[in-house]
């Protein structure tokens, strides 16, 4: 599994863009917001947690259609379906490797970007807890509705649609983190809720995935 | 004689096709009789006039919303534990069903909360589940449409209803803990403490059985309609092979 | 270590394409699948790898030993000739031996990326992870695609000197000779019947 994990990285690095993308987005999708809400320092205050949890969520969905399409369309995952590495195991190596290529740089540039949208000075800490605890389940989440798609010819604007209701939780309780940070109160509860919902995807999506890969595999 | 001889496609079609014009008729004489009693017999709310009376619409409809769903989640198991491809086809058949009635309930909620609250659409919590509820409606009936292969499809269906529904319940409780709202409490509940007086209570029930059978008349006959086509399919690719 | 396929039907889009069939390779021997054209070559081997499951009967081999071919071959562009097989190696838990650069001619090309190959090296380089990855039953859907005459024949010699030799077996399925003396099945004898039972629309005839 390490192996696939290797090559799912090395693939990032080397198809140009496998890390930039998502954060060149991330970068310009909060770059344009001041632009369509005004430059007003306050509102932006306001806004800033539930903008940079949107923005990342919108990074994160960008390169999700890419999970498994490539592999299906060359002919991996049939070849990886009959290897000795388990389909959920598969899935949960993806998962990881998406998140390490989009979930991760976007959590590590979100406090730079924080400054941009006027971000409370208390709130960077919780901001960078909630996306590291958060944008896991992101990725997770994002597999399995890959997974789900995947034969399809134009799979990705169906996979956004299934993909985004199930997001829902995640962003709720990501932004409230952020939010209360920003206004001093414990953040403890929807910070705890993220890491909850995180495990458990990981825990149990990869078996949805692997069922639904099974399926589309046929 | 088990239940599940009803799984084989003729005999569903054979056994229900009778009793849907039963049902048709037993839930439009409910619906008609209910509506009738509630907007016409039963007093004004001293507090909301009037206005309250779109609760015959409202409630009916939201409980629908969520128990078709529910209906969805159970019919896609028996599909991916036992096979059974009438199974599979009533949820796919009780889909647009369900999403008729979550829009139902969230405009007679519109129309009930414009005068009350003022506006609209609030995010309330209620209201904010049913709009996530339609998404997740949405999603699945998409599915269904995108995939070619009917056993395909229907397995990948299923694992997306049984994921949704996990993500519908934490949506609920995420939506709850994001914003406190307005909405009233739920209208019926069986801890009859918390209920309408009663003068409502009757007229809201009739209601609700007339919407329940509505459900099943046309879920009978949109499953009978599935299977057809399935039917002409099966039938096309016999022939070309 | 014998294939043994007991009275198999297999289904393509819910409906059967093949029943009734029953044959065993033994180790150390290939089979060629024969048949026109839609008589469900593709989808046979498909089953017989595990990708599908059979509409009746069965398919025996020892565990984890299978491995399936197709024209689409996981080939990574952005990865080199020899990256691209040490993760196919290292998947199957087998090392990464020297000698298989040389049986597919690809010594020259270690270190070039995969994108930059010619089809027919591509597809070399393709059929080459059949002998990093130390599986002894192979099932290959025309593994010659796209192969000159001196490439099929070093594949060719390759399956039957070191494959076949070290007790290996092999289902093909292929349009030209590959001069392996080896028996051929004619699927077309096995084609289903147009009321054949057992596909998953059967509930709906």
């Amino acid at each position: 599994m390490i192996a696939l994990l290797r090559r799912d990285l090395a693939l990032a690095v080397r198809a140009g863009g496998g890390f930039g993308l998502g954060l060149a987005f991330f970068l310009i999708v909060v770059v344009l917001v001041p632009f369509g809400v005004g430059p007003e320092a306050a509102l932006l205050t306001l806004i800033a947690p539930g903008i940079l949890w949107v923005a990342a969520l919108l990074a994160a969905l960008l390169s999700l259609d890419r999970i498994f399409a490539l592999d299906f369309e060359d002919g991996s995952l049939p070849l990886l379906a009959t290897s000795p590495l388990p389909l959920e195991g598969v899935a949960l190596i993806k998962g990881i490797a998406h998140w390490i290529t989009t979930g991760l740089p976007l959590t590590l540039a979100a406090p730079a970007l924080g400054f941009l949208l006027n971000l409370a000075p208390s709130a960077y800490v919780w901001l960078f807890a909630s996306l590291a605890l958060g944008t896991p389940a992101l990725s997770m989440i994002g597999t399995f509705g890959a997974a789900l798609t995947v034969g399809l010819r134009r799979g990705g604007l169906l996979m956004s649609l299934l993909v985004l209701p199930l997001y829902v939780p995640t962003l709720i309780f990501g932004a409230e983190a952020v939010r209360r940070g920003a206004d001093g109160l414990g953040a403890a509860t929807p910070l705890l809720m993220l890491a909850g919902i995180t495990l458990g995807s990981f825990a149990l999506l990869p078996f949805a995935a692997s069922a639904a890969l099974r399926v589309n595999l046929k | 004689m088990s239940i599940w001889e009803y799984a084989n496609p003729k005999k569903f079609i054979a056994t229900t096709t009778p009793l849907v014009p039963w049902l048709l008729g037993v839930s439009i004489a409910l619906l008609v009789g209910g509506l009738i009693w509630g907007f016409f017999f039963t007093p004004d709310d001293f507090r909301q006039g009037s206005t309250v009376k779109i609760f015959y619409l409202h409630v009916p409809s939201a409980l629908m919303a969520i128990n078709v769903w529910f209906m969805m989640l159970i019919t896609s198991l028996v599909w991916l534990v036992r096979r059974h491809h009438v199974s599979a086809l009533a949820a796919r058949a009780a889909a647009p069903i369900g999403i008729i009635m979550t829009v139902m309930a969230l405009i007679t909620g519109a129309i009930w909360g414009q005068p009350m609250w003022g506006t609209w659409w609030a995010w309330d919590p209620r209201l904010t589940s049913f709009l996530i509820l339609f998404l997740f409606y949405l999603g699945y009936m998409a599915l269904w449409e995108a995939i070619e292969d009917p056993d395909t499809a229907a397995d990948l269906t299923s694992v997306l209803c049984i994921v949704g529904s996990v993500f519908a319940v934490l949506s609920r409780y995420a939506v709850n803990f994001w914003n406190q709202g307005l909405h009233q409490p739920a209208s019926l509940s069986l801890d009859k403490e918390e209920n309408v007086a009663d003068v409502f209570w009757y007229p809201a029930l009739v209601c609700i059985a007339g919407f329940v059978l509505l459900f099943v008349a046309l879920v009978l006959m949109r499953t009978a309609t599935e299977i057809r086509v399935r039917r002409i399919k099966a039938l096309e690719a016999r022939m070309r092979s | 270590m014998v294939l043994t396929v007991s009275d198999l039907a297999v289904a393509r889009g819910g409906a059967p394409v093949l029943e009734g069939l029953s044959f065993s390779v033994a180790p150390g021997e290939a089979l060629v699948l024969r048949g026109p054209n839609g008589i469900g070559k593709t989808t046979l081997l498909r089953t017989l790898a595990g990708l599908q499951p059979p509409i009746a009967g069965t398919v025996n081999f020892p565990e984890d030993t299978g491995a399936y071919a197709s024209h689409a071959d996981g080939i990574k562009a952005q990865l080199t000739v020899t990256e691209n097989l040490a993760f196919w190696a290292d998947v199957h838990g087998a090392d990464l031996v020297d000698s298989v650069f040389e049986a597919f001619d690809l010594v020259d090309l270690r270190d070039r990326f995969a994108g930059t190959l010619s089809a027919g090296q591509k597809r070399r380089l393709g059929l080459a992870r059949l002998g990093v990855i130390g599986r002894d039953v192979l099932f290959l859907d025309e593994p010659t695609v796209s192969l000159d005459g001196f490439s099929v024949k070093m594949f060719a010699s390759w399956l039957r000197d070191t494959h076949l030799a070290l007790g290996g077996i092999a289902v093909i399925a292929t349009h030209i000779d590959l001069g392996l003396d080896a028996p051929e099945l004619d699927l077309t004898p096995f084609k289903a019947a147009p009321d054949a039972r057992g596909g998953s629309d059967e509930a709906f005839l």
